[in-house]
């Protein structure tokens, strides 16, 4: 399946470690909803370096969407929220 | 319930299901969509001058820092040489000041090279995609019915409109870095350029320099007058040997010599 990491581009990724994904995506929705910013941050790092060691980078001129999107690694958890409530918040 | 990735998904989706609603005839959303690419590649590349530009203000005032650093090392160099302990501890802790300030500089600036790569990265991601969707869009307008198209067109499209909404979100953040830092590159110029630093010019002097000059011009004061005590006391037609009458030489008095510096005395 392909995950997109935002200002990063897309990976491929196999469904079985997708499924490794999901455990540390559960906390990192957790952390997102009790505004927790170190859990978030944290697990936000492990799911982005998990994602890119095990997946294999998406030809730049493919042009399919996503089934997973991930923040940017430098991203707060105020901005993770503010898009994840208003989808107007994206431009283009 | 869903993940955050999977939240994050959905959302994009989203905006883009819904610009395809919109559409009468699909065939005309991709001409629409081509078109808002191609503006949104001139704003990536945009963005990335706009990004540089900062960049090298931020390195020309580092190194007018920097040169403002040395030249307080070698006041308090100056200073000490002349006994000034005072001194040189003020210049030295100004320069500690600025020691912060360039270092800072240093994280900044590389914050911004980091935005800039980001950013031509995601213009150069940005521009392949938009290569391969006008060739895509070509064929289906040419091939496909307006139904036909519908279904062919809805992948192309929530690819390319993630990939648009992913470039603008760095768009917009590089574009909120940059302002953060033209206010604080702002304030170091306005700093560079009030009395607190010297200007690149050296028009306009600090109280150490003017210190600094003050004291080598009491120097220069005192040498001139040893040298000039030092040529009427070897005069020959000076007969007494007192340097120290000298001191006195405004105030005559009746009992000194004073014929050398008031040939023509009043009395």
């Amino acid at each position: 399946m392909i995950i997109r990491i935002l200002g990063e581009g897309q990976f491929e990724v196999a469904e079985h470690t997708a499924e490794v994904l999901n455990d540390v995506d559960a906390r990192l929705q957790v952390a997102v909803d009790e505004g927790d910013a170190a859990t978030f941050r944290s697990s936000l790092a492990e799911l982005l370096t998990l994602v890119r060691e095990a997946g294999e980078r998406v030809p730049d001129d493919y042009l399919g969407p996503s089934e997973l999107v991930l923040p940017a690694a430098d991203s707060t958890l105020e901005e993770v929220r503010a898009l994840l409530g208003d989808e107007g918040l994206i431009p283009g | 319930m869903a993940g955050l990735m999977k939240r994050m998904s959905l959302i994009f989706k989203a905006k883009a299901n819904k610009a395809l609603d919109r559409a009468e005839d699909p065939r005309e959303t991709l001409d629409y969509s081509y078109t808002k690419q191609l503006e949104l590649l001139q704003k990536v590349r945009r963005g990335v001058a706009d990004v540089a530009t900062s960049r090298k203000r931020l390195e020309l005032q580092s190194q007018q820092l920097q040169q403002q650093s040395d030249k307080l090392d070698g006041q308090a160099r100056a200073a000490l040489a002349q006994g000034r302990e005072d001194l040189a501890r003020e210049a030295l802790t100004r320069k500690s000041a600025l020691q912060q300030q360039i270092t800072d500089l240093a994280t900044q600036h590389a914050s911004l090279q980091a935005e800039e790569e980001k950013l031509t990265l995601a213009s150069q991601r940005l521009q392949a995609k938009v290569d391969a969707f006008r060739t895509k869009k070509e064929t289906i307008k040419a091939t496909y019915t307006a139904a036909e198209a519908q279904t062919k067109i809805g992948e192309a499209f929530s690819g390319i409109s993630e990939e648009m909404g992913d470039v603008g979100l760095a768009v917009q953040r590089a574009e909120d870095k940059t302002q953060q830092m033209q206010a604080r590159a702002g304030a170091i110029d306005e700093l560079l350029a009030s009395g607190a630093l010297d200007d690149q010019t050296g028009s306009s002097k600090d109280d150490i320099q003017t210190e600094l000059d003050r004291m080598s011009s009491t120097n220069d004061v005192e040498l001139e007058l040893a040298k000039m005590k030092g040529e009427i006391a070897g005069a020959p037609a000076t007969p007494a040997i007192e340097g120290a009458s000298l001191t006195k030489q405004t105030a005559p008095s009746p009992a000194s010599p004073a014929e050398v510096q008031q040939p023509e005395g009043s009395s």
